[in-house]
């Protein structure tokens, strides 16, 4: 099946011969995406516009009532904004923390060491996201580790009560996508010469001359990328402002959870989920070209 | 740059940040050798909690669950993005460039969208939600990353060798099965364990996909985590982790994450 006349076509250019093949080689993987993809975000949009679950027995009409509510009533305009700032946030702790992580690993460190440590930094990311965020609780807590060291370090601190809290949701939250950052970053800064900043360097640039004018704009790639690959995510979590969060983590993504698991209001919780993605698909036009240089 | 004072301090900055990654999750750990429930220091070691784990039999059942779908989703995910990818390799074609932006969607639309656009599609079109729901919506995010994988290993293969099999008479069968698949290989695996990693780890379609009494270990210890914290759930957290991140640490064997270098 895979192997087509390819002997015939040396050229293997838009052979119709070719077709069977493609269409044999991709079509199962892309049928797959459709149903598991395409069907379910067209059948959350034609939910959005429904007044009840269209089930036999119900009884549903076409609305635009769902959207109204978001425009119309203040809380979702405030839950909307809470999450575009938890993304803003994010995103900048990332890049303030990532940054300068991802300069070191990139123009500091060399050799094997270079690999091992890069490694370290990435490979959490990939890992168990929810056991990450919930081993931040046992250093968060009321008298849990964070609290004890200070303590020990500076006698009579007292509390802090971090936990359940708006930082706290911000704190796990930067631990989960920092590795993301400095994954983009470290690409784009490994693509500068070295012999640019020491060129530089040798016609009198001070350091932070060299940061601002060299470094800086020639890794803007990468840390937009990471920054938007962070943002989008963030907007739409609802696991860890409920693990850190507790009472102070509402946000829009944990209202949408509510609607499909508590409330059970399916289409407003399907319109909630199309004005995210509205915002998702919104970032990803503005960023897209800077992202495309990027990849 | 050279100097060696800012050379101590950049690795101070890096093994703070190391620190900010990996402490967590070493408190976890630790603790989940604590005696005390109240997770009072000096740390009493126990192994206590990891007994009391083998006979939670729902923490068993689930992971049972959890493997199963993983390995599906494994074979799944591994033969069809294998297969995607041989087809960009190999082939022109006027629709390639759309094929590979679809496989943007399932990695950068937040799994939250997607993952209750799943529970209300297999609801409403009778699919239902279950461990074939999960499987479904797992393939879905796996596949991307198997292309993009298997991909990476696939562009510095010679198309030559395949011509070369094939005028020396091996027929076109033979061709794929001693010639294209043995380069593969290391991309195949390695693309076959992100997608078990993907899965394994995958909290947020599980949750929306998964019924009472049917679910993978992160819905369930994420319920565990809801009804509050007990050194059970530390426990069986420092397993999944530590397995985790060793079975990544072994696809970094096959895939250099961040391209080349």
């Amino acid at each position: 099946m895979a192997v087509s006349d390819t002997e015939r076509s040396p050229t293997r250019r838009r052979q119709p011969s070719n077709a069977k093949s493609i269409v044999g080689l991709t079509g199962p993987a892309y049928l797959w995406l459709i149903v598991t993809i395409l069907l379910p975000l067209a059948a959350m949009l034609y939910f959005s516009f429904l007044s009840d679950v269209p089930l036999p027995g119900r009884d549903w009409q076409v609305t635009l009532s769902n959207y109204a509510a978001f425009f119309q009533e203040d809380f979702y305009r405030t839950l909307m904004l809470r999450s575009l700032r938890l993304g803003f946030e994010v995103a900048l702790w990332c890049f303030l923390i990532g940054f300068p992580c991802a300069y070191v690993l990139a123009k500091t460190i060399k050799g094997r060491w270079r690999e091992a440590l890069f490694l370290m930094v990435i490979i959490p990311f990939w890992s168990n996201a929810l056991i990450r965020v919930f081993s931040w609780t046992m250093v968060l807590r009321g008298n849990g580790m964070l609290e004890r060291l200070l303590d020990w370090l500076i006698p009579g601190f007292g509390s802090l009560n971090l936990m359940f809290t708006y930082e706290a949701v911000v704190i796990g939250l930067v631990h989960s996508y920092l590795p993301y950052m400095i994954l983009t970053c470290y690409i784009s800064l490994s693509t500068i010469d070295d012999d640019l900043i020491d060129a530089a360097r040798s016609m009198g640039a001070g350091r932070l001359t060299v940061l601002r004018r060299i470094i800086l704009p020639l890794s803007m790639p990468g840390i937009v990328a990471g920054a938007v690959l962070i943002f989008v995510p963030v907007i739409g979590s609802f696991m860890e402002p409920r693990i850190l969060g507790g009472r102070e983590g509402t946000f829009l993504g944990t209202v949408i959870e509510d609607q499909f698991t508590s409330v059970f209001n399916w289409p407003l919780g399907a319109a909630l989920s199309f004005i995210l993605l509205a915002c998702v698909l919104i970032i990803f036009a503005i960023f897209q070209p800077i992202l495309r240089r990027a990849s | 740059m050279k100097a060696r004072p800012t050379n101590m301090l950049a690795r101070i900055y890096l093994g703070l940040v190391l620190a900010f990654l990996y402490l967590p999750i070493l408190v976890m750990a630790a603790m989940s050798f604590n005696s005390s429930q109240f997770y009072m220091l000096p740390i009493d070691w126990t192994f206590d909690w990891y007994v009391k784990l083998a006979h939670n039999t729902r923490l068993l059942e689930s992971t049972r669950n959890s493997i199963l779908v993983a390995m599906v989703t494994t074979v799944i995910a591994s033969v069809l993005g294998t297969a995607a990818s041989i087809a960009f390799f190999r082939y022109e074609f006027r629709f390639k460039k759309v094929l590979q932006a679809a496989l943007f969607p399932p990695i950068a639309i937040p799994w939250l969208i997607t993952g209750t656009a799943m529970l209300l599609f297999f609801f409403w079109s009778g699919i239902g939600r279950g461990l074939h729901a999960m499987i479904l919506g797992h393939v879905a995010l796996a596949l991307p990353y198997v292309i993009i994988v298997v991909s990476a290993r696939i562009k510095g293969f010679d198309p030559d060798l395949e011509a070369a099999a094939r005028s020396l008479g091996a027929s076109p069968w033979q061709v794929i099965r001693h010639v294209t698949l043995p380069y593969l290989a290391p991309g195949f695996i390695a693309g076959a364990l992100f997608a078990f990693a993907v899965s394994f780890d995958q909290f947020v379609i599980s949750y929306f996909l998964s019924v009472p009494g049917v679910s993978t270990l992160p819905v369930e210890i994420y319920t565990a985590i809801k009804k509050g914290f007990t050194p059970e759930i530390n426990a069986i957290s420092t397993l999944v982790i530590a397995f985790s991140i060793t079975l990544l640490v072994i696809v970094s064997r096959f895939y250099r994450f961040g391209g080349d270098r």
